[in-house]
Order: structure tokens, then C-alpha cells, then sequence
């Protein structure tokens, strides 16, 4: 960035059929698009609505659009995606509805996971009781390291705004609800996995996927919900060629 | 459309695999009319081998290759993505899909034109 003095920052306000305004915001050294965000909530409208909370990546409430790609906005240094003009825009999240200004409502995004069965179902207790023993699951097992490698989604809803199926067809599951759904696949200790899988067949689920990874490119956390996504596929169509299901 | 989202290779992968599939999809009938015309006679079709022989027809010809081999190569690197689970180095697999297309492009107008 040829360091600009101030920002000018459009920011989205009201609801679906709102418009921008725009604010011009100091430009500080390692400034997050949140420290702007707040700056205008705090000194020049308190009216702005908008959602965070940690503020160190690890809640994932504050994703917006940012100069048209979703983003972790507590996490996104201005400079990186600023041009030399100092122009900043943002709106809530895509794919969403939104509330107001920039909190979208993530609603449907959470619907979709409780959809995908993305709940651990124990298979050793199926009234969801704590089992008496503890499960041995090796860490270098393939079935773990499927697991592990999408694990840590924060939820932000980045992969579900950036996915053009979820554009095309509302009712498709979306990146991170069938990315916790692959996990529990290959979660051993589970007992749903049959139920799961049929959940995640089907024309909203992982088979309407074009693998444009989007959601891979913008995770925030470096997770591949693609990859998970392509993974669910590859299960049903062996286990379906099998008669396994 | 916002196009700024939309950058990365693979989707731009999946946007040539797209087009180039629906502009096969637009060709295959010119196909069949042409084989249709042996029907009629060998004359015929000689007669349309000759008119494609013209040096606009020949680009188009090459245009064809490289639509089908770039739909092939994609067709393959997401194939290789689902069932083989071939996650890592995606940008380099677009990359080899697109220089195997250019490629059979390029072999075509050495050895056809």
C-alpha cells in the first residue's frame, strides 16, 4: 500500500436492499479491517451494527466481505487488501440473509450443519452417555488424520459466503457443514455414520460440488473442505457400488 | 457477475472445464451432420473434406483440439481429486492441465496443418 493518510471506507447499511456509505477512517500501522470497522462504530456512528467477539481468529464471528472476498476481518491487516487508494468496501457476508449493516444472519448456515448430521453420535453409547472406556484411536491412522485435518473450523461461515453453489442452490449443505460431517466419518467412536452419509447424498449435498474450491482458496484456517467434500463423494460411490448402503 | 472472488485457478479451471464442455456439447451435432453426409455419397463428404481444408476451418479445427483436450485434462484432474484424493498442489495440477491442452494444440498444428 502507497501509505494514504485515511481510508476511504464504504461500508454497507440497512438490511437486503440497502446501499453504501461512506467514511473516511485514520490509516494506523498494522490496522485490521475490525480496527476500522470499530473505529467507525465508536467515533463516528454508533448505529453501525456488526459482529465479533475474540478478536485473535478463533470465534469466527467476524467475517465479512471485504472488497468482495469473504474474510476473518479481526485477522485481515488493511494493507494487504487495500489498494493504493486507500479504498476499502464491505459488506455482510454473501449467501446469507442479512440482518443489518454487516451482521448477516448465520442461521441457516448452523441449520445446515445440524442437516449434514454434524453431531457425534458415540456408538458406544447411543443414549449419548459418556462411554466407561476411553476409545484408543491411533494419531498416525488414516481415519484420524482425515479427522484431524478438518477439525478446527471455527464456524466463521467464510467457506458457506464463498461457495457458488450455495448461490446457485440455497439448499445445498455447503463447505463447512459437510466438512464436520467428513470428520465424523472418519470419527472410529462414531455410530452414525450411515445416517450421516445419507444426509450428505443427494442434490444438496456433496454430489451438486463443482470443485471450484473456493472454499479451500478463502478458509481462513487453512482447512480443505473441497477435499472433505470430494472424500464424502468417493465414500458413497464405493459404498454404493458395493452395496454397502 | 463480481469477479474478484473468482480468481484462483481452480475456478478458473472449473470455468474452462464448464465452457469448453458446453462448447463440445455445440459441436458434436456439426460432427454428426458431417459423418451424415458419407450417407449421400462419397462425393459429398469429399466435397466437404476439401472445403475444410481451408485455412479458417483449420483454426477452428485447432480451437477444437484444444477445447477437447482441456475438458479431458480437467475432466481427469477432478477425477483424480474425488477418487484418489489428490489434495495437494492443486494450482500445479491446474497448471499441467492446461499445458497438456496447449500441447495437444500445438502437436495438431505441427502435424495436421
Amino acid at each position: 500500500m502507497a501509505e494514504a493518510a485515511s481510508l476511504k471506507v464504504s461500508v454497507w447499511r440497512g438490511g437486503a436492499d440497502g446501499g453504501f456509505a461512506r467514511y473516511e477512517v485514520p490509516a494506523r500501522a498494522n490496522q485490521t479491517v475490525l480496527d476500522v470497522v470499530t473505529h467507525i462504530q465508536r467515533e463516528i456512528d454508533p448505529s453501525l451494527a456488526y459482529r465479533f467477539a475474540c478478536r485473535v481468529g478463533m470465534c469466527g464471528s467476524c467475517a465479512m466481505t471485504v472488497n468482495g472476498r469473504a474474510r476473518w476481518t479481526c485477522r485481515t491487516h488493511v494493507r494487504k487488501v487495500v489498494d493504493a487508494d486507500g479504498a476499502l468496501e464491505l459488506r455482510p457476508l454473501a449467501n446469507l440473509p442479512v440482518i443489518r449493516d454487516l451482521a448477516a444472519d448465520l442461521a441457516p448456515f448452523f441449520d445446515k450443519w445440524q442437516r449434514a448430521k454434524g453431531s457425534f453420535q458415540p456408538k458406544d453409547a447411543p443414549d449419548g452417555a459418556v462411554p466407561e472406556e476411553f476409545a484408543v484411536v491411533p494419531p498416525g491412522s488414516k481415519a484420524r488424520r482425515e479427522a484431524d485435518a478438518g477439525i478446527e473450523c471455527i464456524g466463521c461461515a467464510v467457506c458457506y459466503a464463498s461457495c457458488d453453489v450455495v448461490a446457485w442452490n440455497p439448499d445445498y449443505l455447503g463447505p463447512a457443514a459437510m466438512n464436520r460431517a467428513w470428520t465424523l466419518v472418519n470419527d472410529v467412536r462414531d455410530g452414525a455414520r450411515a445416517e450421516r452419509l445419507e444426509a450428505v447424498a443427494g442434490d444438496a449435498g456433496c454430489h451438486s460440488c463443482h470443485s471450484t474450491q473456493s472454499c479451500t482458496e478463502r478458509c481462513p484456517k487453512n482447512l480443505d473442505p473441497s477435499s472433505a467434500i470430494a472424500g464424502l463423494k468417493r465414500t458413497l460411490f464405493w459404498d454404493t457400488l458395493l452395496g454397502r448402503r | 457477475m463480481d469477479m474478484r472472488p473468482r480468481s484462483h485457478p481452480t475456478w478458473i479451471a472449473f470455468l474452462v472445464h464448464r465452457v469448453s464442455g458446453l462448447l463440445l456439447a455445440l459441436f458434436l451435432p456439426l460432427h454428426f451432420w458431417a459423418l451424415g453426409t458419407a450417407i449421400q455419397g462419397e462425393a459429398r463428404l469429399e466435397g466437404f473434406i476439401r472445403w475444410a481444408d481451408n485455412p479458417l476451418v483449420k483454426a477452428a479445427e485447432t480451437i477444437l483440439v484444444v477445447l477437447l483436450a482441456a475438458h479431458l485434462a480437467g475432466g481427469l484432474r477432478v477425477m483424480a481429486l474425488e477418487f484418489l484424493g489428490w489434495r495437494r498442489r492443486q494450482k500445479d495440477m491446474v497448471a499441467a492441465s492446461a499445458g497438456l491442452a496447449l500441447l495437444a494444440g500445438l502437436l495438431f498444428l505441427l502435424n495436421v496443418v
